[in-house]
């Protein structure tokens, strides 16, 4: 017989582990992006707004089938080294995840950027500061600052997010929460004792968020 | 009467009428996408094997049937919550699922087995035709040492929640790279693309699903039958709904005496997996 919590706990380290892997990739391509975003020439910053375009406007399980089962079908990929990292539905998950969760954080710290008061740049301009000084000193911890509470839920959303992977035979919370349900044919037990470990992830990222925007955030 | 109140009692007598008129109706649920037992053709209707056996049954017990879809890995929920009376979707006759449900008596034979891409190093396993792991002895148990070898570190793919993953996870086959996918579908995707090493389903589909796509897949290894692949196919029933159960019962008597089982098992297996 099949005992659903050290199963559903095996399953959550799964989960935990793609959500930090897919948002530290997801980070720095958000990162990236926004820099291109705000940049001034109009095709690096119109590629980059067709990233975030359609990573945000399709729905996460597309593009996760997309990466996996789509790119799988070419056979000019299968037969190049690319296809190590192909194979792995793990690996395809956290290009699917860090995608988009990237397209996300692009459009947060962009619209992070854009709302700094242009006063402070001018400020530091007229006292001389360089454009990089003024950037690395004052524009970029503002817009970190002023991210925060956005990001916090980007993170509680992409949680949430990571639940698809199991349509890709990883076993996450959500694909062992499947097999005790398919093994007991008990859904209720299976799903709410799932339900109730997301809960618990979320609450404690939550905290966390709140404690970085106690700390570092605006105080309003 | 007010007017809200004649609207009220209007609508529940329609109501009372509709409830009425579904009273000798039962519904069966399929998965819609395990072919050649039960799929969908391009307009999305349900067809296949159990679909026309299910007709056929309902006509021999006078029953209004509608024949509803879902999810194999929802399915046995989906029966004792009462969504439908009875499932008929190339579901085998189980000890572990008698545990919940009922089943009639066994209509159709399904045998199992291992399926790779042409040219795979286990394309060619020696051993015998078919194996029925109740019966077991020497034969029996010389076939399951070869196929352990042979998948050996292998990744084998299969559906979630079949006869297949539990004969997989029984420990038989030794230490495999087991993956479980939510239909059969997508285990012959990643069958054909290389992610899977070799698949384990009933035999039935993988036949058609060479034949459809075109796909070099072939079957390897013994069928398999008896032990954790169950005891055939039958209909499952709720427990305690012991009049359907028997209305099911006599109708496949019937069924397999006027040799309707036989029929449509050849039309859709290419041959007679009746019983």
């Amino acid at each position: 017989m099949i005992s659903i919590f050290p199963n559903l706990i095996s399953g959550a380290a799964i989960t935990l582990q793609l959500l930090v892997t897919s948002m530290f990739f997801g980070l720095i391509i958000g990162f990236f992006f926004a820099i291109l975003r705000i940049n001034k020439n109009s095709i690096i910053n119109k590629f980059a707004y067709g990233y975030s375009y359609f990573f945000r406007g399709t729905p996460l399980l597309v593009q996760l089938y997309l990466i996996y089962y789509g790119l799988a079908n070419i056979e000019l990929l299968r037969n190049s080294f690319f296809w190590v990292i192909i194979k792995e539905p793990y690996w395809c998950a956290i290009i699917a995840f860090s995608l988009n969760t990237g397209a996300y954080t692009s459009e947060i710290l962009r619209s992070a950027f854009q709302t700094i008061k242009k006063g402070y740049i001018e400020a530091a301009k007229s006292l001389g500061v360089t454009k990089k000084i003024t950037f690395y000193r004052i524009q970029l911890p503002i817009a970190i600052k002023q991210s925060l509470p956005a990001y916090g839920n980007e993170i509680i959303l992409m949680l949430k997010g990571t639940s698809l992977a199991s349509v890709i035979t990883i076993m996450d919370l959500m694909g062992e929460a499947r097999k005790v349900n398919v093994l007991t044919f008990k859904p209720f037990e299976a799903f709410i004792t799932a339900g109730i470990i997301y809960l618990f992830i979320t609450f404690i990222i939550h905290n966390i968020i709140k404690y970085f925007e106690k700390k570092y955030g605006f105080q309003t | 009467m007010s007017k809200i109140t004649k609207f009220g009692l209007g609508l529940l007598i329609s109501l009372l009428l509709t409830l009425g008129a579904n009273a000798g109706s039962i519904k069966i649920g399929t998965e819609g996408a395990y072919p050649p037992w039960n799929s969908k053709d391009a307009s999305g209707k349900l067809i296949g094997f159990e679909v026309e056996l299910a007709n056929a049954l309902c006509e021999i017990m006078k029953h209004n049937c509608t024949i509803v879809e879902q999810d194999w890995d929802g399915m046995i929920p989906a029966l004792t919550s009462k969504k439908f009376d009875a499932i008929m979707a190339g579901m085998s006759i189980t000890a572990e699922r008698m545990k919940t449900i009922n089943f009639s008596q066994g209509y159709a034979d399904e045998v199992a087995s291992l399926a790779v891409m042409k040219g795979s190093i286990i394309a060619n396993m020696n051993t015998p035709a078919g194996i029925n792991l109740s019966i077991g002895g020497s034969d029996v148990d010389k076939a399951l040492k070869t196929i352990s070898s042979s998948l050996s570190g292998k990744t084998v793919c299969t559906q979630i929640g079949t006869i297949h993953q539990n004969f997989l996870e029984s420990g038989d086959v030794g230490k495999i790279n087991l993956k479980t996918y939510k239909t059969q579908d997508e285990v012959n995707l990643d069958l054909t693309n290389g992610r899977c090493d070799v698949a384990l389903a009933a035999a039935s589909s993988f036949d058609d699903y060479a034949k459809k796509s075109g796909e070099a897949v072939v079957l390897t290894g013994p069928t398999f039958s008896g032990g954790a692949f169950g005891n055939g196919v039958g209909v499952g029933i709720r427990k305690g709904d012991s009049k359907l159960l028997n209305d099911f019962n006599a109708a496949i008597d019937k069924a397999r005496d006027e040799g309707i089982i036989s029929k449509l098992a050849i039309k859709w297996f290419g041959f007679d997996s009746s019983m």
